[in-house]
């Protein structure tokens, strides 16, 4: 490593004329401010336009109150549950040679290229009244579509892989010297995960978690299938954001947007300092 | 299980584990996706082909592949000057523009899509400036495309950054050296170096676009035969109970996105040739 950047430093010498340079980072700039930035300043600007007092009344509805309990609740069980999923996965895949690794892997990856949209559609050809065990469902009053365990459901589904795919890497990277020399130690397989393994892996997973905490927070097109949109009930925050922007309501809309996009401000936060901690753990390694 | 237990590993845990992950794989993805295939075997081949080739489904075909194709290559292009930008050269805020990048990830499409609608309608903050040159953004294919660029984008700063990060600096003297002038360095070593990253992310771009919903349908107008997009068209049949149709169609954009899958897998193995 220390090899690498030395050689770096020194081929600076050699780069493109300042006028190029200046020309190109000028380009890339106003390109990004056009596109991400002018955005971002677009919500909070909309969201505070007719004061302070009238955002804090939009935020106090009682059904932005209610979405937003429902988004909590989501995220409280999409996360954990595939936190621990990752944790499982990587450890598998990571630590053990077997065959169809790979082809595993890739069927992790397959909930990133399904369409958000398709998503929702599979859980609703299941347990939808048209669907598998729908009329079963039916028949013994439990509502899964346009209910509550469809969106949690969906939402799990679109956010299965984040945690996985980071600890994966990351894992093998860091190979199992220090868990084997545990283990001869006689440390107990419980012991070498909470002291040894979880410790090393301690960014990778915040970098997993807070990712898969944004889009469980944050995902419309597979929860817009499942939900039913019933007001107060089964109404995500961005759900609730596209109900008040079709009334016609964008201040309102556009205050609770702001809680989204604070959001995602502080998740690019988090995760710019978790990939800072991954990496350093990575050129300890 | 002896079969699949590597001789002599000591760590504990490799059945549960492994056990674990397949069963909550094919709970929660695989038998829910199986769903699709076979709800789709209970059209007749020639239902299935009158359903994803009726008028309605190949305008819309038309408008999300083709959007999707535009704004991957905005995307190729502006991505990897964003990263050559943000890995080779030093000013101000780099770190923040670095991580702002991002920011399409991280932000609900529900959020983009309003935002994008409200900044580029005909009295939004960009949108006032292009009417009057005749650019319509807003309720058009061009909106739709605007988005796609939006929400596309990381894909290609980030499968090309680390690529940049990883060149060696020698190669590049090896060539200035041998009298390359720096234009035949960048297009004639840097270039071939990158391309099958570039061509990554284009795909993934792609693939993000093509599939992409809430970013986009406030912007699009959604209007039939129009600018209405394949999957907007899924909710629409699924909404007039036709699941059949929407099946139908939703097996089609898989059959997509996994060929498109298979691609970018083949790009990766390609753009390995030169890690060694």
């Amino acid at each position: 490593m220390q090899n690498k950047s030395n050689s770096k430093s020194t081929g600076h010498t050699q780069t493109e004329p300042t006028v190029v340079r200046w020309a190109l980072i000028t380009t890339s700039l106003v390109f990004l401010a056009l596109f991400l930035a002018l955005p971002l300043a677009a919500v909070f600007s909309q969201a505070f336009e007719k004061g302070l007092s009238v955002y804090l009344e939009a935020l106090k509805e009682p059904d932005t109150l209610s979405s937003i309990k429902l988004t909590l609740i989501t995220a409280a069980v999409t996360v954990p549950l595939n936190l621990f999923f990752g944790v499982t996965a990587a450890w598998a895949i990571a630590k053990f040679s077997f065959p169809a690794k790979n082809l595993l892997i890739t069927m992790i990856d397959l909930p990133f290229s399904v369409s958000p949209v398709i998503s929702g559609l599979i859980y609703v050809l299941i347990f939808g009244l048209q669907g598998w065990i729908g009329p079963w469902l039916q028949d013994h009053d439990i509502k899964v579509v346009f209910a509550v365990p469809g969106i949690i459901l969906a939402t799990i589904f679109v956010t299965f892989p984040f945690v996985a795919r980071e600890l994966i890497p990351l894992m093998e990277a860091q190979g199992k010297e220090e868990e084997e020399a545990a283990l001869v130690l006689g440390a107990s397989g419980l012991q070498t995960f909470f002291l040894v393994t979880l410790p090393k892996i301690k960014w990778g997973i915040i970098y997993g978690v807070i990712l898969c905490n944004a889009r469980a927070m944050g995902e419309f097109g597979a929860v817009s299938v499942v939900s039913g949109h019933i007001r107060g009930m089964t109404n995500t925050v961005p759900l609730h954001v596209e109900i008040l922007y079709n009334e016609y309501n964008y201040t309102a809309a556009f205050a609770v947007a702001s809680l989204l996009a604070f959001l995602a401000l502080v998740t690019l936060v988090v995760k710019t300092i978790a990939e800072w901690k991954v990496r350093q753990a990575l050129e300890n390694n | 299980m002896s079969l699949f237990k590597k001789h002599n590993n000591v760590l504990p845990g490799f059945g549960m584990t492994l056990g674990f992950t397949i069963f909550y794989l094919s709970v929660i993805v695989l038998i829910p996706l199986s769903a699709l295939g076979f709800r789709t075997m209970g059209l007749t081949w020639s239902e299935f082909l009158s359903t994803v080739t009726a008028p309605r489904v190949l305008a819309s075909y038309n408008v999300t592949f083709g959007a999707a194709l535009i704004a991957a290559s905005i995307n190729a292009v502006f991505g990897v000057l964003v990263a050559w930008v943000l890995v080779r050269y030093r000013f101000p805020g780099r770190n923040i523009v670095d991580a702002l990048v991002d920011l399409p990830f991280a932000l609900p499409t529900a959020v983009a899509g309003i935002t994008l609608a409200t900044i580029y309608s005909s009295n939004g903050w960009v949108g006032r400036y292009l009417e009057p040159l005749g650019i319509k953004v807003a309720f058009t294919p061009l909106g739709i495309t605007l988005a796609m660029t939006f929400i596309g984008l990381p894909f290609v700063v980030r499968t090309v950054q680390p690529v940049i990060e990883e060149i060696e600096v020698e190669l590049e003297e090896a060539a200035v050296c041998l009298g390359a002038s720096r234009w035949q360095t960048l297009s004639r070593v840097i270039f071939p170096v990158l391309l099958p990253s570039i061509l990554t992310g284009f795909a993934l771009s792609f693939a993000r676009g093509v599939g992409e919903y809430g970013s986009i349908i406030f912007i699009a107008g959604n209007m039939p035969m129009v600018s209405e997009i394949t999957p907007l068209l899924i909710i629409t049949k699924l909404e007039q109970f036709d699941y059949e149709g929407a099946t139908a169609i939703a097996c089609v954009m898989l059959l997509a996105s996994f060929l498109m899958l298979l691609v970018v897998n083949i790009l990766q193995k390609w753009s390995r040739r030169y890690a060694e």
